[in-house]
């Protein structure tokens, strides 16, 4: 075990995956020399080559349809696209083409290619730098999502998501790079005997009386509210693939608790809480001892940095669901 | 490395010495007191760009794109513009703004993060800073083809950066612009550098050079010349009042500043590189051409810098005393009607802190 920060984690999951399988290549802005804004390819230019780790033009249409192309000539691409807002002028590329090669192809053409996108607020940052898009992914056909919530997470999945044939949209919490956690670097992620399936939820704490079903950034937030917690007794899952959602693992712990909250940074609307919640309401109706509660962002645009504290789920607002869930 | 060289080819009025060089097809007149109020601009614009980065270590500011070393693509380009023209800046184009009469906190609001925008950009015939790279210049082609469809002798100007030439929406403008004959300007500073990727490494193609494919002139200039770029962007904006369509401007200059201050240039570029553009700088060559003229006199000199200073503390002591959003204003403005869920939205954020309020008293 080695205690490392997320970035850390990621960037020697990066490197494992690209000793492993020389098709694994590198494309985006300012990855190479620089080693991305936030440093989570740094020094893979350096050991593996200029010709594996490719500094991009400026566009990212470019970047994603060039990994189209990449991904058909056998190639296992890793892109990553700066920020959470700057994906847009990809998204053409990625729902149009990326998401539907392998079915429009009738299954002769695969997509293993893996787009990472720094993403969240709190970071204090200028617009477009904060934001949460993950529902737009989710939401379309023969795209996974994925986002991990801590390091050794994040070591494992970013491995995963690039042995995976499927196009995995991978959502890294910005906000979390720093945070620290122990890492086992001996862990073969890929062992499929192993015990970390990316796909499965994971029970992070176990409570009695409510459910909370978080990802990404707002994980320890969740954590922490339940410690904090002194009327209920809070069971915590990390959501942690967002498609296809493990609802076996959030039903389970809702059978037995009775009430689900589900907290995420992004906006309310048609987002991954009322997903979960319409799936939750069918398989545990009888179980519910109250509605499925959403602790979210706001439905407003991404505020200006000096109104993010308002705009994020805090621990007040999740206990404050909690309670609300317990007073039914 | 990128030393400049290529700026040989580039129309220059004013040498780096300061001294007034011919050119066979661009000239420029000004009076003495344009040419002072010219170098007044860039002063200011500097030093208050000089005290945003400094706020911004202070923790006052967010984050700060500093315009160190562009000052004279930027005024100068602007300061071509009628009232009733148009501008789309870019998040580095404090010279665009100020020219524009867009006033210095109103700048530094985004940067503060107290609001996403900042002026009213009607009013100040200057859009609000685009940050998403190459979105504005479309904007710019489209406003343009209003403007031609009005039948006004208005135009535009679009800025944008060297990298910003990879985006789709800046070719796509392109195209738009030539298609529908728009009068616009598109203004391409060159300053070397998109963050960590250096222009002529990376892409050996002249920017200005891509304009002829697309139907329109294509313009290399000394990016810190001021005469230069003011006599290359008067010709562009004329011939695009005149029914001409777009020009590309490639403005040749160089970041002198960290890409932001989030940024550190060190892990990407060399020192020397620096030191070579600095005998270059746009504000030292007009002060020297001013006073070997006898246009300015030191007085003047002494003056404008009192002035800049006074900026400074107007800035330092504004961006201080700004006052906070509140937290119901995050839905303001979210739709032009009324939007019931959203409403309730705010309804019961205010309730939830109200709640808080109450428990804190006794
Ligand atoms: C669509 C998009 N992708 C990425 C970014 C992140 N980014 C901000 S500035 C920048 C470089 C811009 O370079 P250039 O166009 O030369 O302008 P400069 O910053 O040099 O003025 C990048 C990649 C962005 N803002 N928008
Ligand atoms: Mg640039």
């Amino acid at each position: 075990m080695t205690t490392m920060t997320m970035a850390k984690a990621l960037n020697s999951g990066l490197r494992k995956a690209m000793e492993r399988d020389s098709k694994v290549v590198m494309l985006g802005e300012d990855i190479g020399r620089l080693g991305g804004v936030f440093r989570i390819t740094d020094g893979l230019q350096k050991d593996f080559g200029e010709h594996r780790v490719m500094d991009s033009p400026l566009a990212e249409s470019g970047i994603v349809g060039a990994a189209v192309g990449l991904a058909m000539r056998g190639y296992r691409p890793v892109v990553e696209i700066q920020f959470d807002g700057f994906v847009y002028p990809a998204f053409d590329q990625i729902v149009s083409q990326v998401a539907k090669m392998h079915r429009r192809t009738e299954g002769t053409v695969r997509m293993p290619i893996v787009i990472r996108i720094p993403f969240g607020g709190g970071i204090g940052a200028v617009e477009h730098h904060s934001e949460s898009p993950e529902a737009y992914f989710a939401h379309t056909a023969g795209l996974r999502v994925l986002c991990p919530s801590d390091p050794q997470a994040a070591y494992a999945t970013i491995q995963q998501a690039i042995a995976c044939d499927d196009p995995v949209v991978y959502f890294e919490p910005k906000r979390r790079y720093w945070d620290k956690g122990e890492v086992d670097e001996g862990f073969d992620a890929l062992d499929t005997g192993g015990s970390a399936d990316p796909w499965r939820a994971r029970v992070l704490q176990v409570g009695t009386d409510v459910t909370v079903a978080c990802y990404g950034p707002m994980v320890r937030t969740c954590i922490d509210a339940a410690r904090a917690s002194t009327e209920a007794s809070v069971e915590v899952i990390d959501l942690q693939s967002l498609s296809p959602l493990d609802i076996d693992t959030v039903a389970a712990s809702v059978e037995r608790t009775g009430r689900l909250v589900v907290v995420h940074e992004a906006a309310a609307n048609v987002g991954l809480g009322a997903e979960i919640a319409a799936r939750v309401t069918e398989r545990c109706f009888y179980e519910l001892e109250a509605p499925v509660l959403r602790v979210t962002g706001y439905d407003t645009p991404y505020p200006a940095s000096r109104l993010e504290e308002h705009f994020l789920p805090d621990l007040d607002r999740v206990l404050d669901a909690v309670d609300r869930a317990m007073a039914y | 490395m990128s030393d400049g060289s290529r700026v040989a080819s580039a129309v220059q009025l004013l040498s780096p010495e300061g001294e007034r060089v011919p050119h066979g097809r661009y000239e420029i007149t000004l009076r003495d007191s344009e040419l002072r109020e010219l170098y007044r601009d860039m002063v200011l614009v500097r030093r208050l760009d000089t005290e945003a980065t400094a706020l911004q270590r202070q923790g006052e500011l967010g984050l700060w794109a500093s315009s160190l070393g562009q000052e004279a693509a930027q005024v100068g380009s602007a300061r071509c513009l009628r009232p009733t023209d148009f501008a789309f800046p870019t998040y580095r184009d404090h010279g665009v703004t100020w020219s524009r009469g867009v006033q210095p906190l109103e700048i530094l609001a985004m940067f503060r993060g107290v609001t996403n925008g900042g002026w009213d950009p009607i009013e100040r015939g200057c859009a609000i800073y685009t940050i998403v790279i190459g979105n504005q210049a479309l904007h710019a082609a489209g406003y343009a083809m209003g403007v031609h469809l009005d039948g006004s002798d208005d135009a535009v100007i679009a800025y944008f950066g060297d990298g910003a030439t990879d985006e789709g929406d800046v070719n796509e403008a392109f195209v738009f612009g030539s298609v529908f004959n728009a009068p616009v300007v598109f203004f391409c500073q060159n300053n070397q550098w998109a963050i960590s990727q250096p222009r002529e490494r990376r892409n050996p193609g002249l920017i200005h050079e891509r304009a002829a494919g697309f139907g329109f002139p294509g313009v290399l200039v000394d990016g810190n010349d001021i005469l230069a770029v003011m006599a290359v962007t008067r010709e562009a904006l004329e011939r695009a009042r005149s029914g001409g369509g777009p020009t590309l401007v490639e403005a040749y200059t160089y970041r002198m500043a960290a890409h932001t201050t989030s940024d550190d240039p060190t892990r990407y570029r060399h020192a020397e590189e620096l030191e070579i553009w600095r005998l270059r700088d746009p504000i030292e060559r007009l002060k020297v051409f001013l006073a070997r003229q006898g246009i300015a006199d030191r007085h003047y000199f002494d003056q404008i810098d009192h002035e800049a200073n006074e900026l400074a503390v107007f800035v330092r002591d504004g961006v201080r005393a700004m006052v906070e959003p509140s937290a119901g204003s995050m839905f303001d403005h979210v739709y032009a009607e009324s939007h019931p869920l959203l409403d309730e939205q705010r309804r019961r954020l205010r309730d939830y802190e109200a709640s808080f309020v109450e428990e804190l008293s006794p």
